[in-house]
């Protein structure tokens, strides 16, 4: 990837007030985590590793891109204070400098902002906000460990409006015991705010989760394919009925102003770094991603060092796998190379996979049961 | 030869000993008078001590030094050693001098300890040993008593007129019963139940009192010195170092080094390398003569030009008639090997290859699976001899192997009279069939009588009929059954272990052919015969299999992009079905934080799983579910209860 590349950055904030029950997130609830690792003094710990990513891009001559994308992610970031925030954004901005049109997101816990804080982000620099809302449904919400009142969502919405920030709402579906009923309910609960973007995931109970060992032991039904595939088709159709188009297998905005750039930046394996314990970061070739745990995290800041678990230089073949699994994911549809992958273009249409028009151009462009057997059409243009 | 001073201290009377060498000449190997000889075998059931009662014999004895001596020493293969099973038999020649009269001289007399294979399987190696006998120790361990193995193969000698010692080994265990199992011996063999010994391998207690009960009761072997030379193979095995090892009895004549042989059942002829005996490691002797028994070398490479039971006989003056009881091995049960990673191909060519050297009865020859891909449809003795010949090609060759259900050799007559053999459900033929018939077993059941109702069931629900019922004593009862082989080889093994609490014993040996009304249940994959679950069943449960296969597959393979039906199918008729549903999705939404890492690694693994993945027409089957609804239960077909 040439330095012209747009450049983002992720900052991940390792803590939340409460751990839900599905999440394998590298997230911790204590405030006290010790040193650097503690949530007070984390906004400066993270700027420490802002200024070594700084003279690290200077050394591979990567440096002198302004910053396009900022991404908050956690964890909950906001529960930090604001101000904290609002200085890591800051590093971010006295090292590299951001564009004039750059897109910052903080995600956001429903109970965790009020509009003060909300006004205090949009001034610091923040321009969008994504709050973890998940369902609209109370029990699927406790199912999940969540603890905002639903009622809460539209008052931090609007707050957020009335702040200036773009809105995203996330949205989880599968949750055992959620109905397509249920389902419904929470979309037209989104729809009813009218967000600018809404990403809406299926549900995975990875191994080693609070919710995967309750599964295990019978005390929750496992989530379903058929049923995640009939709610995404729901959402699909109303989000596409209610004027939001899909630009990605998990997420909608109701124009392509609204897309979000950052997460845009993933699957076009655009460079970012990822500050924080555990981030992942992509430079030109090579995957990186920093030790897991905040307090090794801030030790390795603390004696000069970069924080880096482990690098991953990427062959050419990873390179090409890599385009094909996430390029295959955006609206725009994947350029197909190569004569052998070409010539499975039309079996796929054939099989409903593929749109038609696109493939005669040489595009594979996913549609809906296409977007739902990502991976079967990934398995079958690399093959 | 240290006959003389090998000889125990034999109590404070102690007769006069002639010299060392006096007495080893008159033992020596090509000299010694049959008067002299003494051929015996032990037959016993796996664990009731015959290893560590030889190891006994061989200190004893004096053969085998104390320091050299290494627990079960006759039992050479890994495979022999954990299992406790013989599979091999071998031969070890040992002096033993015994005072014959009130003179109080000491006679030599040299004793040819024949191992006999303890397993089903090779009843007729077993026939073959016993044939080069003159009697048998019948040992028994004295805390569970007699097994139906043992009692068949006991039955075979007394159908060979061996003298047969009856012996109570482990009389040192504290559940030990003597008594009540002497008198089942005394029961089966007559006689008196004193007349039993009671040894203890363990601390040698009584193996001396064997010794000289062998010399007293086994007969000495008879043959015509000057006839042309016969001698009878009960044994031949591979040696990497030396090329086949054959081990004869001599019947009439006398073999010498550098002479030619003639075998006869071949009629190629070899050099005599070197003759000998085994005490237990070789020895090259002068020759053997009469009633003698030792190895040939002839720098064979395969053990199927030195075949059990044929007679080996001088080239220049050859024997007319060959000795009686030679049968080709004759493979009884068929499975498809296959490697597990199909580039493994040519290992197991070579390890199969390298087995047959040291395996007669193992035939092989190569077979395609479409579920399976390349690999070779092997012939087996029996079950066992089957699981023996993977496990060493497993464990010798470091092959990752998996094998289709075993089955039978069947005959198809058409309606047209044309006649088919089937070693493989695929060959079993479409058209219009008039009978098919099947190899039977005569099957020897011993169970504590606790059980007999139990079993009664098992081998009603397998096709059997019941022939005889004996009490052997007040709670053990001997069973006697006729059963299709067929029926046998799955796991009635296990089924009988497990409703009998593993006290039950069986044995079987072949009994002819009966004609049934088998069938062929194919197991389709959208319409697309997988030629690896075929199967040939009695109509009866044709059903039972259908539905147990096509559940079975069901849960193994993964869903496709399209409802993929799983079917049983007789002939055109479906007999039983079951339906995988399309998969609707497979995409995995998440992307935390930028892991692509872990995705893309998720699809090299997709990549690498697709390279193992077997194509049934449209269908996407992984390997490993071929593997899985192979392994999980061989037992295809069998109502479990």
């Amino acid at each position: 990837m040439p330095p012209s590349s747009p450049f983002g950055v992720y900052l991940h904030v390792p803590f939340c007030s409460v751990r839900c029950g599905y999440c394998d997130f590298n997230t911790y609830t204590a405030t006290e985590l010790g040193g650097g690792a503690s949530q007070a003094a984390y906004a400066r710990t993270a700027a420490q590793e802002i200024a070594l990513a700084d003279v690290e891009l200077r050394r591979r001559g990567l440096a002198g891109r302004e910053v396009s994308t900022v991404f908050f992610g956690g964890g909950t970031p906001t529960l930090l204070p604001t101000a904290d925030l609002a200085s890591m954004l800051a590093s971010v901005r006295d090292t590299w400098g951001l564009a004039s049109d750059a897109e910052v997101t903080t995600e956001a816990n429903p109970d965790s902002v009020g509009l003060e804080d909300l006004v205090a982000l949009r001034e610091a620099g923040f321009t969008r906000v994504s709050f973890g809302m998940q369902s609209a449904v109370p029990h699927v919400l406790a199912t999940l460990d969540r603890t905002h009142d639903p009622e809460r969502v539209p008052q931090v919405v609007a707050w957020a409006k009335r702040a200036g920030l773009a809105v995203s709402l996330d949205l989880i579906y599968g949750t055992p015991g959620e109905s397509v009923q249920d389902w419904r309910a929470s979309v037209a609960a989104v729809l009813a705010l009218e967000p600018d973007h809404v990403s809406a995931y299926a549900l995975t109970i990875e191994p080693g989760t609070k919710m995967h060992a309750r599964v295990r032991r019978g005390e929750l039904p496992g989530v379903d394919g058929d049923d995640q595939a009939t709610k995404y088709e729901v959402v699909d159709d109303l989000l596409e009925q209610a004027g939001y188009g899909w630009y990605e297998i998990s997420n909608w905005a109701r124009s392509p102003e609204q897309r979000c750039r950052h997460n845009v930046a993933y699957w076009r394996s655009h460079d970012w770094w990822g500050i924080g314990p555990g981030a992942h970061s992509h430079l030109a070739g090579t995957r990186f991603w920093n030790v897991k745990h905040p307090r090794a995290y801030a030790q390795r800041l603390e004696d000069g060092e970069l924080p880096i678990q482990e690098t991953e230089a990427l062959t050419a073949e990873q390179v090409a796998d890599e385009q094909v699994l996430l390029g295959i994911r955006l609206v725009e549809g994947l350029p197909v190379e190569g004569r052998a992958a070409r010539a499975q273009l039309p079996a796929m249409v054939q099989e409903g996979l593929l749109e038609p028009g696109a493939a005669a151009a040489g595009i594979a462009r996913l549609t809906r049961s296409g977007r739902l057997l990502a991976d079967t059409v990934v398995g079958r243009l690399v093959a | 030869m240290a006959a003389a001073t090998s000889l125990p201290p034999r109590g404070p009377s102690l007769p006069p000993i002639p010299s060392a060498a006096d007495q080893a000449n008159r033992i020596a190997p090509a000299a010694t008078a049959p008067e002299l000889l003494r051929n015996f075998c032990i037959i016993a059931h796996i664990d009731h001590g015959k290893s560590t009662l030889a190891d006994r014999m061989l200190q004893l004895t004096g053969v085998v030094d104390p320091r050299q001596m290494r627990a079960q020493y006759l039992d050479r293969m890994d495979i022999e050693r954990e299992r406790g099973i013989t599979i091999k038999s071998q031969a070890v020649r040992m002096p033993w001098g015994v005072h014959e009269d009130e003179s109080g001289s000491v006679v030599p007399y040299a004793l040819n300890m024949i191992d006999t294979p303890g397993h089903v399987d090779f009843t007729y190696e077993v026939s073959r040993s016993l044939a080069a006998c003159e009697g048998a120790v019948l040992l028994v361990d004295a805390a569970q008593g007699i097994e139906a193995q043992t009692l068949a193969n006991l039955y075979l000698a007394m159908e060979n007129d061996l003298a047969i010692i009856p012996v109570l080994n482990k009389i040192d265990l504290p559940a030990a019963q003597p008594e009540k199992y002497a008198e089942e011996l005394a029961n089966l063999i007559g006689g008196d139940p004193q007349d039993c010994l009671r040894v203890s391998g363990k601390t040698g207690e009584g193996v001396e009192a064997l010794l000289d009960r062998i010399v007293q009761e086994v007969p000495a072997p008879v043959g015509d010195p000057d006839a042309p030379a016969r001698a009878m193979i009960f044994d031949s095995v591979y040696d990497v170092y030396r090329g086949v090892v054959t081990y004869v009895r001599v019947i009439d004549g006398h073999l010498s080094p550098r002479e030619r042989i003639l075998m006869h059942s071949t009629r190629a002829t070899h050099e005599l390398l070197e003759i000998g005996v085994s005490s237990p490691e070789p020895k090259p002797s002068k020759g053997l003569g009469v009633g003698e028994v030792g190895y040939l070398i002839t720098g064979v490479k395969d053990v199927r030009q030195s075949r059990v039971g044929d007679t080996v006989t001088n080239a220049a003056k050859p024997a007319k008639d060959a000795l009686a009881g030679y049968a080709d091995p004759k493979p009884m049960v068929f499975s498809g090997l296959y490697p597990i990673d199909g580039s493994d191909y040519p290992d197991l060519r070579e390890a199969l290859d390298k087995l047959q050297l040291n395996d007669a009865a193992l035939t092989y020859e190569p077979e395609t699976s479409v579920a399976l891909g390349f690999g070779f449809r092997c012939g087996f003795l029996g079950l066992l001899h089957l699981e023996i010949v993977r496990e060493r090609l497993e464990r010798e060759f470091n092959l990752d192997l998996i094998s289709t259900a075993p089955n039978v050799i069947y005959d198809v007559t058409m309606e047209d009279g044309k006649e088919i053999v089937v070693t493989n459900p695929s060959e079993f033929p479409a058209g219009k069939i008039g009978s098919v018939s099947e190899p039977l077993v005569k099957a020897t059941l011993l169970t504590p009588s606790d059980y007999v109702g139990t079993i009664m069931e098992l081998c009603q629900s397998r096709r059997g009929s019941l022939q005889g019922m004996d009490y052997l004593s007040e709670d053990r009862v001997e069973l006697r059954y006729t059963l299709p082989l067929a029926e046998i080889i799955f796991d009635f093994f296990d089924q009988l272990k497990s409703r009998t609490r593993g006290y039950a014993t069986l044995d079987y040996e072949l009994t002819g052919d009966a004609v049934a009304d088998l069938v062929k249940v194919d197991i389709l994959l959208q319409g697309e015969p997988v030629d690896a679950f075929s199967a040939i069943v009695h109509r009866d449960k044709a059903y039972s299999y259908g539905v147990m296969m096509t559940e079975k597959l069901k849960e193994l393979i993964p869903r496709q992009q399209f409802e993929v039906p799983i079917q049983a199918a007789v002939g055109s008729r479906i007999i039983a079905r079951e339906t995988i549903r399309a998969m609707r999705k497979d995409v995995l939404a998440k992307c935390y934080g930028g892991d692509i890492s872990r995705k893309r690694k998720l699809l090299e693994k997709q990549k690498e799983g697709k390279k193992r993945m077997k194509n049934i027409g449209r269908v996407e089957v992984p390997q490993e579910a071929f593997v899985a609804a192979l392994s999980s239960d061989a037992g295809g077909g069998k109502e479990k209860k």
